[in-house]
This record gives C-alpha cells, sequence and structure tokens, in this order.
C-alpha cells in the first residue's frame, strides 16, 4: 500500500535582543550558571514581568519576513505546568491572539507550506544532571525571547521539511531577529507527522518528536517515524497520539507520554502583563527596517547584475557572503568577475576558515587583474597572501614585484627573443598550435615573472606565427 | 505619643519635640504588652538603630522625608530585603527576601521607619486573619473577636496603637474589612495606583497595596507617599500622583451621593440601615446632593470574584513548589515527590481550597464557562460603575453590615465567610477606589464601617468626604 506522509513543524527560534524579554537580564549564551538572572527571571516571589518592547518589534519583523498578518492586539497568556526548569510554574507565552496570524514558505517543488502562527515566548532554564551532586538548574536561558513559527500541515517529506527549516533559519537570519545557532539550541523544531493512505481525506494519528536540533536529525527522525507509523499500521496496528523522543544514538524514537495523561496547561491571560497594542504604523516602521530578503536578493542578482541563476543561489545561501558580495559590488562595478572570484576562491578558502578578506581588499586585488596591472596568475598569488592581513593590495603586489611595469615593446622584444631561442617549435605551430602556443605563453611567462599579461603575450604570439 | 497621628509624629520629630528612637521604643513596648493580640509577627531588629539614624539627621539640620521617623508595620506578604517574609504560611517560613518592594522602598526613602511585620491571612486568602501559620490575630477592640483579614495584623497593629501606620493588601476587602472591624482607616485605591513589584501575588489582577491609618489625612498622605507608576510593574498607572493632603478642603458643597439601589436591597431592615441612613441624611443637610443610583449585577461581583481570584492565585502559587526557596520536605525521593509533599505540606486548608477551585475553573471544558464568563460579567460590572459615576461623585457602600465575628465562629462554612466580602469585592472587580472609616458603633460598641467609593484616580474627592465625616459627624447613638 502506497501511503501520504502528512507533517506539521513547530519550530523555537530565540530571539537576538540585548536583553532577557520579561527583564533586563543579558541575553547571552555560555555564561556562567545563573550569572544573568535576577528576581523576574528567577520567580522570585513578589517579581513581575515588564515585556521587552524589541522581543515583540522582533517577532513583527519575522512575521513581516515570512508573509504574515500582525494582529492589533496582542495577548500573553501563561502556559501552567511543573517543572524544576520553569521558575515560575508557568511559560509566559500566547494562545488565543498571538503576534503574527499566517504566511508561509515556498518550496523549490512550487508547494507552498502555510503558517499558522508565530507567537512569543519565554524560553525555560536548563537542568544540568551531575552524577555526584544530583540535578542542578541554571536559569540564564529562563526568559530569553522566543518565537514559536507553527506550520499547517502541509509538509510531506524529509526533504521538504528540510528545505523548509533551511529557508525559515535563512530568512530568520537575514531579517536579523535570530541567529539560529541549531548547535546552542538557539533553533529547535518538533515534527508532528501522521500517515494516511495515499489520496486519503481524512488525517491519520499524529505523533510529535521534540526538540530536534539539526538537519540531519529532523531528516532521520522523519524517516525512521514515517517507516515506524507505516510498520505498525500494516501489521495491523495502531499510532498512539503521543510525544516521543528522538534517540540520536540508536536512530530511533522512543515513546515519552501519550495524550490521555498529557498535561491540561489551562492558559489564561497573563494579568501582569497589559495587552499588546500594535498600531498598523508601528507595523509599517518596522517594515521599512526589512532588509533583502534572500528570494528578492537573488531577483536582483539575476535581473540587474546578470548573474546566472546558480551563482545567485550559491551567494544567497549564506547571509554573511550576500552581504560581502553587495559590498564588493558597491566598490567595484563588475558582478560577475566578482561571483567569479567569489565562488572560486573566497568560497574555497570558507571551507575551513572564517570570512578574512574586505571587499576592498578583493575588489582592489580584481581591479588590478581586469586593468592588467598584475596577471591574473599573480592575482590569485595575491589574494593567498591578503588572506588574514590587513594589508593594501596595491602595496603587497609592488612590494612582491607583481606589478606589470613592461612597455608592450619590452614584452615583445623577450617574446620575439624566445622565439629565436625555440625554431624548433616554430613548424609545429601548423599541426598543434594551442600546444606551441601555450609553450611559449610559458616560457614568457617564467622569463617576465609571471608579470606579463598572458592575454596580450597570446595575441602577440599568434599575430608573429601566421 | 499614645495615639498620635502619622502627621502629628513626623512634625513631632521633625521639630524635635519628639525623637525618633523615643518613638519605636515606645511602639516595641506596646507590642510586647499586647503580645496577646499576635497582630505583629516580627519586631525588625534595625528598626531602632534606623531611628537614631533620623534622629541623627534632625540633629544635624539635614533635610527629611515626609515620613521622617515614622514606624510603620509592613504587612508579611511584602518584600524588604533582608527580612523574612513569610505570607503567614509554613511554606515560606524561612524565606529571607532578596529584594525590596517598590511601596517599602518609598516609604524608607521618605526616611520611615520600617517597624516590623503584621500577620495575616495565609497567602492574604481569608477575611479573619485566623488561617495564620503564626495563629489568628484578634480583634483590638475585643481579643475573643477576630481582627479581620487578610490584612488583619495591619489593621490591628494600628488599632491598638503598636504603629502609628500600617500597609496591607486588598484584594477582595483585605485592607478595608479589617479595619473596619478594628476601627481604623483603610484605603483600596485604583488599581494600578500602587506598585505591586515586591509584594507577594495573591490574585494579580486584583490586589493592590492600601494604608491602614488613625485618621484620613494620615492615609492621604501615606497613600501618596507610595503611589505612583514604577518601571518595574506593567500594570502600574502611569497618571502622576495628586498630593492627596491638598485635595481635602473642608467642605462636600454640591458633592453627589450616591446610593445604591441594589445595596440598599441587601441592608433594609438591619440594624446598620438605620445607620447608614442617618449618615446620609447628615451629608444633605451639609450640602452634598443625594442621588439614588442602580449598578447592574452588583450581586454577581462576589461569584465573579471566587472565580478570577482563585483562578489567578492558583498560577501564582505554582513557583511554591519546594525546589528553589520554598520548604521542602525532606522525605521526598524524586521531583513528583518535592512537589506532592512539599505543597501538601506547604499549604492551610483555605490556600489549598482555592488552588483547587482555581485549577477547575482553568481546566479545559470548564475554561469558557466560569473563567471567561467571569471576565465578561467584570467588564460589565465596571461599565456599570461608570454609567453610575456618571451622575454621582462618590457612592457609599457598607465596608461590613455587622462588626467583627467571634473567633472560631465561621470556620464551619467557607461560603459564609466568603459572603463577608459582599460589599468590598465589587469595587475590586471594577478596579476603583474604596475607602473604609470608622463612623459608628454596632454591637458591644464594637467599631462599624462606611466605605467610601469613587471612579479611577478620585482618591482625592474620597479622601475629602471622609476627612468631613471623620471631623464632623457625631455617631447615632
Amino acid at each position: 500500500m502506497d501511503w501520504d506522509v502528512v507533517i506539521g513543524l513547530e519550530v523555537h527560534a530565540e530571539l537576538n535582543t540585548n536583553s532577557k524579554v520579561f527583564c533586563s537580564c543579558k541575553n547571552e549564551y555560555g555564561s556562567a550558571p545563573n550569572t544573568n538572572c535576577c528576581p523576574v527571571c528567577i520567580g522570585l516571589p513578589g517579581a513581575l514581568p515588564v515585556l521587552n518592547k524589541q522581543a515583540v518589534k522582533y517577532t513583527i519583523k519575522a512575521g513581516l519576513a515570512l508573509g504574515c498578518n500582525i494582529n492589533d492586539i496582542a495577548i500573553m497568556e501563561r502556559k501552567n505546568y511543573f517543572y524544576p526548569d520553569l521558575s515560575k510554574a508557568y511559560q509566559i507565552s500566547q494562545l488565543v491572539k498571538p503576534i503574527c496570524l499566517n504566511g508561509g514558505i515556498k518550496l523549490s517543488n512550487g508547494k507552498f507550506v502555510r503558517l499558522n502562527r508565530i507567537h512569543l515566548e519565554e524560553d525555560a532554564g536548563k537542568l544540568i544532571h551531575n552524577e555526584n551532586i544530583g540535578s542542578l538548574i541554571d536559569y540564564n536561558r529562563g526568559g530569553v525571547p522566543l518565537i514559536e513559527i507553527v506550520t499547517e500541515p502541509d509538509i510531506s517529506s524529509a526533504d521538504e521539511a528540510v528545505e523548509f527549516v533551511t529557508k525559515l533559519r535563512n530568512t530568520l537570519i537575514y531579517t536579523g531577529v535570530a541567529q539560529c545557532k541549531m548547535e546552542e539550541g538557539g533553533m529547535r523544531c518538533d515534527v508532528n507527522l501522521s500517515i494516511k493512505p495515499k489520496g486519503s481525506e481524512t488525517f491519520g494519528t499524529r505523533t510529535e518528536m521534540k526538540n530536534l536540533n539539526s538537519f540531519k536529525m529532523i531528516e532521520r527522525a522523519i524517516k525512521v517515524e514515517t517507516e515506524r507509523q507505516i510498520d505498525l499500521i500494516e501489521g495491523g496496528g495502531k499510532v498512539v497520539q503521543e510525544t516521543r523522543r528522538w534517540d540520536d544514538v540508536n536512530e530511533e524514537t522512543v515513546a515519552m507520554r501519550s495524550k490521555e495523561t498529557s498535561q491540561d496547561y489551562r492558559y489564561f491571560p497573563d494579568p501582569d502583563i497589559l495587552a499588546v497594542t500594535i498600531s498598523r504604523q508601528d507595523v509599517e516602521d518596522i517594515r521599512k527596517t526589512l532588509p533583502l530578503l534572500p528570494e528578492q536578493l537573488k531577483d536582483k542578482f539575476v535581473n540587474e547584475y546578470n548573474l546566472p541563476e546558480y551563482d545567485a543561489d550559491v551567494i544567497i545561501k549564506d547571509k554573511e557572503i550576500s552581504t560581502f558580495y553587495l559590498k564588493c559590488v558597491e566598490l567595484l562595478n563588475e558582478p560577475k568577475q566578482i561571483s567569479n572570484w567569489l565562488m572560486t576562491n573566497v568560497l574555497a578558502k570558507l571551507k575551513d576558515d572564517t570570512l578574512q578578506i574586505t571587499p576592498k581588499q578583493l575588489t582592489d586585488i580584481i581591479s588590478l587583474v581586469l586593468n592588467r596591472k598584475i596577471s591574473k596568475q599573480n592575482g590569485v598569488e595575491l589574494f593567498e597572501l591578503i588572506w588574514g592581513t590587513t594589508d593594501d593590495a596595491l602595496k603587497i603586489a609592488t612590494n612582491k614585484k607583481m606589478i606589470n611595469d613592461m612597455s608592450a615593446d619590452e614584452l615583445y622584444k623577450i617574446i620575439d627573443e624566445i622565439l629565436v631561442n625555440n625554431p624548433q617549435v616554430i613548424p609545429q605551430y601548423k599541426t598543434e598550435p594551442d600546444k606551441i602556443l601555450n609553450f611559449l605563453t610559458g616560457q614568457t611567462m617564467r622569463q617576465t615573472k609571471g608579470k606579463a599579461d598572458s592575454k596580450l603575450v597570446r595575441e602577440y604570439l599568434i599575430n608573429k606565427l601566421k | 505619643m499614645k495615639d498620635t497621628t502619622l502627621i502629628q509624629l513626623v512634625n513631632d520629630i521633625k521639630s524635635g519635640k519628639t525623637k525618633a528612637v523615643d518613638a519605636v521604643k515606645y511602639y516595641i513596648n506596646n507590642i510586647k504588652e499586647k503580645s496577646y493580640l499576635n497582630a505583629v509577627v516580627e519586631v525588625f531588629d534595625d528598626a531602632i538603630q534606623k531611628a537614631e539614624e533620623i534622629d541623627k539627621k534632625v540633629k544635624n539640620k539635614e533635610p527629611l522625608g515626609r515620613l521622617a521617623g515614622a514606624p510603620i508595620i509592613i504587612k508579611d506578604n511584602m518584600l524588604y530585603k533582608g527580612k523574612k517574609c513569610t505570607c503567614a504560611s509554613y511554606f515560606l517560613k524561612d524565606f529571607i527576601s532578596p529584594y525590596t518592594a517598590t511601596v517599602v522602598d518609598r516609604i524608607i526613602k521618605e526616611d520611615g521607619i520600617i517597624l516590623g511585620r503584621a500577620n495575616m491571612d495565609e497567602f492574604a486568602m481569608g477575611g479573619s486573619n485566623e488561617k495564620s501559620y503564626y495563629g489568628p490575630c484578634k480583634n483590638a477592640h475585643d481579643s475573643t473577636r477576630v481582627a479581620g483579614g487578610s490584612s488583619g495584623g495591619s489593621a490591628c497593629a494600628v488599632a491598638a496603637d503598636l504603629c502609628v501606620a500600617s500597609l496591607g493588601t486588598d484584594t477582595g476587602g483585605s485592607v478595608r474589612q479589617p479595619s473596619s472591624y478594628n476601627g481604623v482607616f483603610g484605603m483600596k485605591p485604583t488599581y494600578g495606583k500602587n506598585s505591586r513589584y515586591g509584594i507577594v501575588a495573591f490574585a494579580s489582577s486584583l490586589d493592590q497595596v492600601g494604608p491602614i491609618t488613625k485618621t484620613t489625612m494620615d492615609n492621604a498622605l501615606l497613600l501618596s507617599v507610595i503611589a505612583g507608576a514604577d518601571e518595574h510593574d506593567d500594570t502600574s498607572l502611569r497618571a502622576p500622583v495628586d498630593n492627596y493632603l491638598s485635595q481635602i478642603k473642608g467642605n462636600i458643597n454640591n458633592l453627589k451621593v450616591g446610593y445604591c439601589k441594589q445595596i440598599i436591597e441587601k441592608i433594609k431592615g438591619t440594624p446598620y440601615f438605620s445607620k447608614y441612613k442617618k449618615v446620609l441624611d447628615f451629608l444633605k443637610s451639609q450640602g452634598a446632593h443625594l442621588v439614588e443610583i442602580s449598578i447592574e449585577n452588583i450581586e454577581l461581583a462576589l461569584p465573579c470574584y471566587y472565580i478570577l481570584a482563585p483562578a489567578e492565585a492558583t498560577s501564582n502559587l505554582g513557583r511554591f513548589d519546594g525546589i528553589k526557596y520554598s520548604t521542602r520536605n525532606k522525605d521526598a525521593k524524586n521531583i513528583g515527590q518535592i512537589y506532592n509533599f512539599s505543597r501538601t505540606d506547604g499549604f492551610g486548608k483555605e490556600v489549598k481550597r482555592r488552588i483547587m477551585l482555581g485549577n477547575f475553573v482553568l481546566s479545559s471544558g470548564y475554561f469558557d464557562a466560569y473563567y471567561n464568563k467571569a471576565k465578561a460579567l467584570q467588564q460589565n460590572i465596571r461599565e456599570s460603575f461608570k454609567t453610575a459615576f456618571s451622575k454621582c461623585d462618590v457612592i457609599l457602600f457598607p465596608t461590613t453590615s455587622d462588626v467583627a465575628f467571634i473567633i472560631g465562629s465561621m470556620n464551619k462554612n467557607p461560603i459564609e465567610m466568603y459572603l463577608i466580602d459582599l460589599f468590598t469585592v465589587p469595587a475590586n472587580i471594577a478596579g476603583i477606589p474604596a475607602f473604609s472609616l470608622p463612623f459608628d458603633k454596632g454591637e458591644n460598641n464594637l467599631p462599624l464601617g462606611l466605605q467610601i467609593l469613587a471612579n479611577d484616580n478620585n482618591e482625592g474627592i474620597i479622601y475629602n468626604l471622609a476627612d468631613f465625616i471623620e471631623k464632623n459627624y457625631k455617631e447615632s447613638k
């Protein structure tokens, strides 16, 4: 039997605000335990939350980038449950009136994955289990602002899910509202998954897998859980609605708790926080701060810069690269040349390094090459030399004697000498022109220590050997 | 010193006529002598030292704050850094405040002295101060009777001259009812007038801190000090605060005094009614206009309150879980047991009752029928009051229709106890200011309170009328 897979995602992303969402403690990863804490975020008696306006703005900005409608009034609610990492025994979240509704992301296969909502909430602290001491709690993360992006059940495969999360992550990074560092837990994904007979209108019973924090985990968990559900049903069994944990070591999903015993969160509006009113003017002001998003940049690169789609796709994949590229084009109006250098030289470096060249350095090198001040070969060498330094391209080229300071006549004189010294190759030119041309060009480059403009050399040789 | 008012005491200290240290010693001595009242659960050991600092300032002619040297007692649900704050609960019996509540801080900034903390019903849940880890607080006028609650200790301490003024909190009448029972003056201001930062929350949307004093003018002064916007409390009102003393004018010409049809129905035929009617007649004779008003659904304020307050309380009290700072049961072996055993030990019966009630009304399937309906009703009652205040400036209610009851006499039926809040709860539900002042005597010559309600932010109008009654009205017998 063939099956359809039905997937809905709930993606949590920590917002990139300076302070936490309800107090002025630092929103910072990696500090010593319980150092970014105050009466509010450790839930002391009498402490009250005051909503961070920047977190609201960032949520609106994320919503606008994802095509959401922004509610006029948003309400913070309390989600009540007991867990030691939750200092107040309730999480301040949103249920009935979230900040953003609808919106969505278009996948490369043309499918539009609809969003249900984006809401703002606070993160919980972290439990640290120590064999000798017992369980400890670090509340540094407690109260860090999170947005939860909830999709409709529009996703039908692991590949679609991974593409969706990739595009979502990239969009959030582009807007600057979140860093989405998955390895630090800055972005986590819950997967709701069910299967149904191919073409059936009725959804099957779904399971939820929580806190998947890498693309590989998302992909593997979906594949494994799909197989599990198919095997279960085909073997005459029934899927139970439950939360399952992904066991990354054994590559399997494990039942955590069923819906029967699940908690009633007893949501109600948080009486400590006034309803958030969002004016149309606020929304428009925030819209103005939106940068060009990946798809818009791609259009710009293809239509304005005449880049091949392939180049554009590579460049927009990473905000740092596209920002670098845009700055380069601002300095030197040679979009395709810059793209070539970026894709071959810069990206090769970035495989195991961070970006260590400035737009000015790169475009200076490219200009030197394009103006035939240095050869392409020396240009590449110069690029290697300048990487990781703050040096000026022209200065290094001069010091390293890379500058082509020969006149054309001087060059021609050298070539003429080479021809005289290698008379045996001239007859061969008729039968193997490329081989001979390469040989003579190579000789010239060696003689000039790489300074000569190889293009000029070839032109002269072709003319001479005619 | 005996029965001195706040304003008088501050003047005497400022002028050097009285030493702050002597004032503190006087009250500490009274607390000891009247320890049987069980009103004050701790005298802070640095009070005398603080008083000496004030006296030094007086001597050095340094500028002095508006409460210079005044020994003030705070309810045991207000945080004062380094001091215990227990909410009269076993659960918090060892809790030391790590920071100071905004209202307490404002008293200290005006050179007031925080003398100690007052008994209360556990977590401010109760109307008699019988439900306290420290045992019942007794009525200042008759120790066989209750002090009222939940701010029973705060009201009794003022009435028994154990301090010059105190702070209480009022969620459904917890400042006004014990003030009425003890014959003192207690204000529940407009919701948001006072910061709730550092006050252990009972029902966040209803809780307000209120001053309890020996006179109306003292009350106006103390409220002027503690009121006002606080960046730590999103619900605190941003509007600037008046100097309420300057609004006390000494006359009530053309004041439109409302009496509520539905309330009259409730008290008609009781001994309270004749006293109430007499005060209305008096006000008319002094230049006020009497206006009959109707407040639709006012009788539903009480059920509305007993849905909303427990709902919020159940969530607010979740943080007391034995994990971080509340008393942990020593036998607990795992996380489930820490929660279960500690909360079973930690909370008293009345608190547990309200936690259960709150969880019930919030649970899925009941939320719309209870919580949402109560919220809609609250809006409706608030609008009824708004309409009424388009016709009058103030409305007179009883605070309670009877004097303090005998300790233990109400313990059989919690509903009966809840009904005492009938006249005080509407102001909390509507968010409007309400003040209780002693105006007459009832059974056994025990004090009876009259309640003045006004529109949002009209505390000044209330104080003007209350001061006029206080100074000019002769009680009925």
